[in-house]
């Protein structure tokens, strides 16, 4: 992404968060029965979205690093980006879901399908971060972690319709259902759900655009490193013969 | 393919008949772990025998850990996946060799701690063909999947903490499927087993497919 478009979207992701903010906590109504725990209805679901698309991108661009036509050093990149901002949203929807559940189901944990599933997608993910830190030739590990991070999207969909496939105290998908209809959700909170979801996804793009950019850096770094190391050898080399 | 994984699977079972690690080292440390949940759950028989499906299959998915480190230490030698390329070797039939190798291992814990359940936890088993049909399902996705995963951990410096690391998460359904299946066949009624039985399978084929697909992927550059 261009410095100027990942700039934009990160002010379009700054305004949108700021706008969903002010519209969930000041201006949509509470819940008849949830009452004022209703408004993690603005954090807890758009999160899990973009732990979704993360993980998504990251196997997408796995399968096109893999691919020996599709094969760049930019895709192993993305994956990288999109798992680290995946396992952060992750890990931020088990808070705030926890952070609902006590009040309204009185307890912070239970061992439920979805629940389960969206903690082991965490660890799933953390396993695929662990990794890619074990060392090894760079095109080494960026070809088993795409190997890694595609068998690990298999528990996606598992989390996404362990609600539907076994009954659980967690309710079915609140917008991601087949026809895409936020059910359940009207008005000003149906909009400002909607706009939520917006700017999660536009922070989701400014940062894995920022972190790729990063690592696109560092590895032309450490190849100008590695390419000045060789050239000071040979200039060793060279100079030794000289002398002799 | 095929024939490629029979010399594998063969060459793999050799090694472990003539080394017996299996023999004096796997085996004996499923007993010990069953013998551990056992003291972990008390004297209880209604207890004992209420947990003893999750402990055998606890046990089992441990097991599976020594078992697919033994098989990848195999292959671990100086120049073995080279000789194997070289040697023009199917990469899916090394995988398949291998995972068969390891679901036979992993069928002998499971004879070993099946009984040990019966005898020392009190498993009730009312229907014998759901328990076999569980265990081949699941043996069939613990070793698929523990053959890939430690395929790509084999080659790495902290595969030791990271194998268990990556593989528990993933085998998860694994151990919930068989454990409610061997729960079910402990009773003469008993219903969604199809749907258990679907995750095992699905489980099963999917990470076949994935082991057969990347082991290729996996053994090159390693």
């Amino acid at each position: 992404m261009k410095r100027h478009r990942l700039t934009i979207t990160g002010w379009a992701a700054a305004v949108s968060l700021i706008a969903t903010a002010i519209l969930g906590i000041l201006i949509t109504p509470q819940d008849v029965t949830q009452k004022e725990y209703s408004r993690f209805l603005y954090l807890h679901p758009p999160m899990a979205w973009v732990a979704y698309l993360a993980f998504g991108v990251a196997a997408l661009s796995s399968v096109l690093y893999l691919w020996p036509r599709t094969r760049r050093e930019a895709f192993d990149h993305l994956a990288l980006a999109s798992v680290e901002a995946g396992v952060l949203f992750t890990g931020l929807v088990l808070v705030t879901g926890s952070m609902w559940a006590e009040p309204v189901w009185g307890t912070y944990w239970v061992w439920d399908a979805r629940l389960t599933a969206t903690a082991l997608m965490f660890v799933l993910f953390l396993g695929y971060l662990a990794f890619r830190r074990t060392g090894g030739t760079k095109q080494n590990i960026a070809r088993r972690s795409a190997i890694v991070a595609l068998i690990s999207f298999i528990d996606v969909p598992i989390v996404h319709f362990s609600v539907l496939w076994w009954n659980t105290l967690h309710q079915g998908p609140s917008v991601l259902t087949p026809g895409l209809s936020a059910q359940g959700v009207h008005g000003s909170m149906a909009w400002t759900m909607l706009l939520s979801f917006v700017a999660f996804t536009l922070l989701f793009c400014w940062m894995v655009g920022r972190r790729t950019a990063l690592e696109r850096l560092r590895a032309s770094a450490g190849g100008s490193e590695l390419q000045d190391a060789i050239a000071a050898r040979r200039a060793e080399g060279t100079s030794v013969e000289v002398g002799a | 393919m095929f024939r490629d994984a029979w010399a594998v699977f063969v060459k793999d079972l050799r090694i472990e008949a003539a080394s017996r690690v299996g023999l004096w080292q796997v085996l004996p440390f499923a007993a010990i772990a069953l013998l551990l949940f056992a003291f972990a759950l008390g004297p209880s028989h209604r207890v004992l025998a209420s947990g003893a499906a999750g402990v055998t299959w606890v046990g089992v998915v441990f097991a599976t850990f020594l078992i697919v480190g033994r098989s990848q230490s195999i292959e671990a030698g100086a120049g073995i996946s080279e000789s194997q390329r070289l040697a023009g070797i199917d990469p899916a039939g090394v995988f398949l060799g291998k995972a068969g190798a390891v679901a036979v291992q992993l069928l002998a814990v499971e004879g070993l701690l099946g009984v040990g359940a019966r005898l020392l936890l009190d498993f009730h088993c009312a229907r014998w063909w759901l328990v076999i049909v569980a265990s081949l399902l699941a043996t069939i996705g613990l070793s698929a999947a523990g053959t890939l995963y430690g395929a790509l951990v084999g080659a790495t410096r902290a595969r030791e903490t990271l194998l268990p690391m990556l593989v528990l998460p993933v085998l998860v359904p694994v151990l919930i499927a068989a454990v409610r299946l061997w729960q079910a066949a402990g009773v003469a009624e008993g219903q969604g087993l199809a749907g258990w039985l679907s995750i095992l399978g699905t489980f099963a084929v999917i990470y076949t497919a994935a082991g057969i697909l990347f082991y290729g992927q996996v053994q090159e550059h390693s």
